[in-house]
């Protein structure tokens, strides 16, 4: 699948997406530079799967050589960005057409889909077999897994057939610290799997939010997000029912001892806001008017809480992560009275 | 008839040019690093098995 060869002189930043020559009108060029490869990876979902990931590997139980570690982490980031780069191949026809990502490398034809998918064949293999060298089969077996996942499962299955394609689609992004995990113990453990649900269950009111104040997007382009196959008042609604799972779901860590008192006082501060921008969201008319601003973040009046909710989310989850990082990472974890570990 | 028709090729521009060679250093620099993981992985596996005794 190829995206169309279209050029756009508009401004409006993408997912990372390098800046744009002022070359309106001329032809794109046949090669495409580091920088489009960079943003091909998606460098910006990468960012939270690395940080996601190392909590994983430095919340668990067993110490790995620094190395090794250091390795296993830039194996979980290839690996994401392969899966990037296959989604961005797959999907170059639909990005073409959504404000927010038609300029991206394979729509604007800086990079040919067909050099976007040898770029994230031979990066997923290269993450695959390093992870297995420095860590373990199970680590390198679940990588290979997420990166299937991500790219057959969700990409080219779910992503245009279901409104429900971002709640499973979901698992893809929440394998990173079961990943980190499993590189360090050679296993898959009950705190792991909390930390999966705690992702996975945060996807659903964070994508949605972004799906709400770019319903018009994802109409132009046919995908049948939520507010474009439900309504608007039905995802906002869903995106309520899924905090609560949410924030239960955060609570895990407490429960298992995972988490101690610095993971609390994150959860507890960082989650009563969490609720608050999702009942915000729900009171609002958010995603009434079908709009699409070009930039990520770019928002008309209406839709400002669902923006909020977007952007809040992502430093909700970086909190609770950077909370276990603390606590295991530098000694600080102090297991709250009362609960196990 | 002529024969002295030109071979059909694509030329490329010295923008296009720059930025294949850019690339292809790019890719050298990546497989230079890879290679060079690869051994220092394998040293580390190497000396933790040495250290714990682990054989075979």
């Amino acid at each position: 699948m190829t995206g169309p060869a279209i050029r756009l002189g508009e401004g409006g930043a993408t997912d990372a997406a390098p800046p744009e020559p002022s070359l309106a009108g001329a032809a794109a060029p046949a090669v495409g530079g580091i920088g489009d490869y960079i943003a091909l990876m998606k460098p910006r979902v990468m960012a939270l799967v690395v940080f996601t990931g190392l909590a994983g590997l430095v919340a668990a139980p067993v110490a790995m050589h620094p190395l090794a570690a250091a390795v296993a982490i830039l194996c979980i980031a290839i690996g994401a960005g392969a899966a990037g780069a296959f989604n961005m191949a797959y999907d170059g026809d639909i990005d073409a057409v959504m404000k927010r990502t038609r300029r991206r490398p394979v729509p604007t034809g800086r990079i040919p889909a067909s050099e976007a998918y040898a770029f994230a064949g031979v990066m997923s293999l290269a993450s695959v077999l390093l992870m297995a060298l420095a860590a373990n089969y199970v680590a390198a077996g679940l990588l290979a897994f997420s990166i299937f996942f991500y790219c057959v499962i969700y990409t080219m299955w779910l992503k245009r057939s279901t409104p429900q394609n971002i709640v499973i689609g979901g698992a893809a992004g929440a394998f990173p610290p079961v990943i980190g995990w499993a590189a360090a113990t050679g296993s898959v453990s009950l705190d792991a799997l909390i930390l999966f649900a705690i992702i996975f269950l945060w996807t659903p009111p964070h994508s949605w939010a972004l799906a709400l104040y770019k319903s018009g997007d994802y109409a132009a382009a046919g995908v049948p997000m939520m507010p474009v196959a439900r309504g608007a008042g039905s995802t906002r609604f869903q995106i309520l029912v899924y905090t609560g799972l949410y924030l239960a779901a955060t609570a895990g860590p407490l429960a298992t001892g995972l988490g101690g008192w610095i993971y609390a006082a994150a959860m507890v501060g960082g989650g009563a806001l969490f609720a608050l921008l999702a009942v915000r969201v729900y009171l609002s008319k958010a995603g009434e008017t079908a709009s699409a601003e070009d930039a990520l973040y770019a928002v008309r009046a209406g839709d400002k809480s669902a923006r909020d909710l977007f952007a809040y989310s992502i430093a909700h989850l970086a909190l609770l992560f950077a909370a276990l990082l603390a606590e295991h990472g530098a000694g600080a974890h102090v297991a709250l009275p009362g609960l196990a570990g | 008839m002529n024969d002295e028709r030109e071979p059909d090729t694509v030329r490329l521009t010295p923008e296009e040019e720059a930025a294949r060679k850019r690339r292809n250093l790019a890719i050298a620099l990546g497989l230079g690093a890879f290679i060079v993981l690869i051994f220092l992985v394998t040293m580390v596996r190497l000396t933790t098995s040495w250290n714990t005794g682990v054989t075979g």
